[in-house]
């Protein structure tokens, strides 16, 4: 006998469907699976055996071929379980042939016959609606995830008798609901009024959130960096259902969905330690899975001592930074995910931490401190748009201030936001530091005054070529967050000031 | 006269220095003279004992005076010898003035009125800002400005000559065909346009730190006085000040702020007795040179009241933003914005660390 059903695959971020081919023949029992199953899929001979035996269905002692269709493309991961073990049902029998006609199926089975949840639901509902399937069987412990997806009929089975039972008609299953709460700031660590001073760095901060542009924090150990790093999320805009919905295919795909929530709508922040591998940082292995680079996917990727990591690890950024996606080659597969990140750094001065600062004496000889900065390098450099300096002073007198609380930072991020949208419809870009060289002559114009200031300040500040269009970009950005259609004199001013790297640069030069 | 082989030669023998040459000058007269020498005779010449004869019969076989010379003329470099008269006039009046200089660029500016500026090599911007300052004032008086291209103040000092348009002369503690500290690459061609660049090692010589204090000496001994811009505790700078002294000129000082730690060897200085400089007229008088610096910057041109609030809340000493920020009321923006426009007048300084101060 022959059964045929459907169940789904991953390829990068997407998903695509399968055939899979049950055969039944008399001759010698033999369970031979074919398709390019990697070895988690041939292992699933094993469980689905076990699991059919132990659901006290009828285990067939015959010639049973399985192939998985198409047969070109490597298929990997236990999730075949469910629908192998289906068709072999469907095949003999057991399950009216036809049922399982328009449904694709995937799950995981144990030994006893539960089912267990798998990674990369919501990429495989996504593919089965737009295929116009009539739903998708998945692990209970998936359903809610697939659920966010509209207009398709997500059935979670517990076991694979629940499973038979809705081939038969004889079970109907639990109408699930996204858990989709609004975003809230509850959900958040922490608030930008808990950080007291530090007024420069959150002003810097909510530049960087309204038009994207990435930081790089200097400062000693314990200026708070990364206390105000992690409250970045707090005042960044919330995401569009489109957003969170590729995030959480990221999540979905890295296994890495938590069962409290079905959508990801916060923004997320990855702060991975200087130690990571380049495959953590941009994703790969084997079984390529996204790295961090994707999973800090429109949020936030946070590198606390940026120039611990290693040269070739920071070098690898630039095709994130520079195109918002990153492509891994395999050797089976080259895959892309995305990778649209805001990059915050944070470093010291030098290794000892004193560098250029007034009142220590710096213990470091001039080679290692040009040795420590020099781990970034210029092209990275250059996409890192604001450099802002974390005060070493703690602030206990000031624990009466009033400080401005995420909500109302983040108010005014979103309105810039929206100015910029506007601003750039049809021109493929979203935010002002995205901007090109060609796009700044229209968008960056400056009057007669800003010019004498731009000119004044190079001459002056010594400023190089490359910083020019930093300090338009980010003075673009200012102007935006004050609701001025023209950059004036007072944002080019204030945009000056956020380039305290280039000063360690500039005392290293001589 | 001396013959130019013999010098050479005896200069890229080690531990024959200033006063061994010019003994040695005496007796031999002509290079193949002192290459016939026996260990007998070169016994007899003063200040010549069993080692360092040793040292001359072994170096008398390897050294090759006429290769040297080749390599030079290839490298573009001309020698100055003590009896020729564009040798520095300054430089001949020390004790132990070197024998022979490796000049790289236009030697004429080694006889100008010279000023050295000498510090540390990591300057705070308080000092990158007087080595500067002062570079391109005495440079604009037709001052040559003479430092050694070390990292921080020398190198500073160097430029700010070179941007004023004047003359300056760096003094190697290296051959004259290495760069060194190697990113001054620029800067070293950059000198060479405008002044020249000298050296008392042969070709090839690796920057030995032992070399410093012998270039220390030529700094000092080519210039009317010594500027030591900031200075640790224990830094060549102060070297050079010693040198200074010894030859009889005069040393300078620049003071700064007493948590410095990069003013304490200024400050100990001063309390040695070297003059305290505020500006380059300062220099100027004590070295009798009738010449007047334009010090005063027209401070205070068109300032607003905002900025002037601001202003008077900036220390001359390093003053962090934050409490500018709380002192004031206003927000970042307004301060940042306000901090751009004073520097730009000059009447502030922005350090590392998230802290501005007065000037």
């Amino acid at each position: 006998m022959l059964a045929s059903l459907k169940s789904c695959a991953i390829y990068g971020l997407d998903s695509f469907l399968v055939d899979v081919e049950v055969d039944i023949s008399s001759g010698l029992p033999a369970f031979d699976i074919v398709g390019l199953p990697d070895t988690a899929v041939k292992e699933s001979r094993e469980r689905v055996r076990a699991a059919i035996k132990n659901q006290n269905f009828d285990f067939p002692v015959k010639r049973i071929t399985l192939n998985l269709a198409p047969a070109d493309i490597k298929k990997e991961g236990p999730h075949f379980d469910l629908p192998i073990a289906l068709g072999i049902l469907a095949a003999t029998e057991q399950i009216p042939a036809g049922a399982l006609q328009g449904y694709s199926i995937v799950g995981e089975l144990s030994l006893d016959g539960r089912v267990r949840p798998v990674n990369g639901v919501l990429p495989m509902v996504i593919e089965v609606k737009q295929k116009n399937l009539r739903g998708i069987v998945v692990p209970f412990e998936n359903a809610e995830e697939g659920a966010v997806i509209k207009g398709i009929e997500v059935i979670g089975v517990k076991n694979l008798k629940e499973a038979v039972e809705f081939f038969k008609g004889e079970f109907k299953p639990e109408n699930f609901k996204p858990k989709v709460q609004g975003p809230s700031l509850k959900d958040f660590e922490g608030d930008f009024s808990e950080v007291k001073g530090q007024e420069v760095l959150k002003r810097c901060l909510e530049i960087a959130a309204a038009g994207h542009h990435n930081v790089m924090m200097v400062g000693s150990p314990g200026s708070g960096k990364t206390m105000i790093a992690r409250r970045i999320p707090t005042i960044l805009p919330s995401m569009t259902f489109e957003e969170s919905l590729e995030l959480t295919k990221i999540y979905s795909i890295a296994g890495l969905l938590s069962g409290t929530a079905s959508l990801i709508e916060n923004r997320p922040f990855r702060a991975p330690h200087h130690s990571i591998s380049a495959v953590g940082l941009v994703g790969g292995g084997r079984v390529p899975k996204p790295g961090e680079v994707s999973l800090a996917h429109h949020g936030v990727l946070f590198l606390d001592e940026l120039p611990e990591f290693s040269r070739e690890i920071l070098e690898l950024l630039r095709q994130p930074l520079e195109d918002g996606k990153i492509t891994i080659a395999r050797i089976n597969a080259t895959v892309t995910y995305p990778a649209r990140f805001m990059l915050i750094g944070a470093m010291n001065p030098c290794p000892c931490g004193y560098f250029g600062d007034p009142f220590h004496e710096c213990s470091c000889p001039p080679q290692k401190v040009h040795k420590y900065l020099s781990k970034i390098s210029g092209p990275l450099l250059d996409r890192i748009d604001l450099q802002v300096e974390a005060s070493p002073v703690t602030f206990s007198d000031f624990e009466k201030v009033d400080s401005t609380d995420s909500a109302t930072i983040r108010k005014r991020v979103e309105r810039a936001r929206a100015i910029q949208l506007e601003r750039y419809k049809g021109r493929n870009i979203f935010y002002n530091s995205q901007l090109t060289p060609a796009m700044m002559n229209t968008y960056c114009k400056l009057g007669k005054a800003e010019k004498l200031l731009m000119k004044e300040a190079f001459h002056r500040l010594k400023l190089s070529g490359r910083a020019y269009n930093r300090v338009l970009k980010v003075a673009r950005t200012i102007a935006d967050l004050d609701q001025s259609e023209n950059i004036k004199e007072r944002h080019l001013a204030e945009a000056l000031q956020y380039r305290n790297l280039d000063r360690y640069f500039q005392n290293l030069r001589f | 006269m001396a013959e130019l082989e013999l010098l050479v030669a005896l200069n890229m023998i080690p531990n024959v220095g200033a006063v061994r040459t010019r003994e040695l000058l005496n007796y031999f007269q002509t290079y193949s003279h002192f290459m016939n020498a026996t260990r007998t005779l070169l016994l007899e010449v003063p200040g010549i004992n069993e080692k360092i004869c040793d040292i001359i019969m072994e170096y008398k076989k390897r050294v090759n005076p006429f290769e040297e010379i080749k390599r030079a003329a290839k490298l573009g470099a001309k020698f100055l010898t003590l009896d020729d008269e564009r040798y520095p006039r300054l430089l001949k009046e020390i004790y132990d003035p070197p024998p022979v200089l490796y000049v790289l660029g236009e030697v004429t500016v080694l006889n100008l009125e010279a000023v050295a500026i000498v510090g540390t090599r990591k300057p705070t911007s308080y000092g990158r800002k007087i080595a500067e300052q002062m570079a391109r004032e005495l440079a604009a008086l037709e001052i040559n400005v003479v430092s050694g291209m070390a990292r921080g103040i020398d190198s500073i000092a160097h430029k700010g000559a070179i941007e004023a348009g004047g003359s300056t002369t760096a003094v190697l503690g290296c051959g004259i065909d290495i760069v060194y500290p190697p990113e001054n690459y620029s800067l070293m061609a950059e000198i060479i346009k405008a002044g020249c660049v000298i050296s008392s090692f042969p070709i090839g010589f690796r920057p030995l730190s032992s070399n410093f204090p012998a270039r220390n000496r030529i700094i000092s001994g080519l210039s009317m006085g010594t500027v030591v811009v900031e200075a640790a505790e224990k830094s060549g700078s102060l070297i050079t000040a010693d040198f200074a002294l010894d030859q009889g000129r005069e040393v300078f000082a620049v003071p700064g702020s007493i948590f410095s730690p990069y003013s304490r060897g200024t400050h100990k200085l001063i309390k040695q007795g070297a003059k305290l400089v505020e500006n380059v007229n300062d220099i100027l008088e004590e070295l009798n040179l009738r010449k007047s610096a334009g010090v005063d910057m027209e401070k205070g041109s068109e300032i607003t009241l905002e900025e002037m609030e601001v202003l008077n809340l900036i220390d001359y000493q390093p003053t962090n933003v934050e409490i500018i920020i709380q002192k004031t009321g206003k927000v970042p923006q307004e301060i940042n914005a306000i901090l751009t426009r004073l520097q730009l007048k000059d009447l502030i300084v922005s350090l590392p660390g998230g802290y501005v101060m007065r000037v």
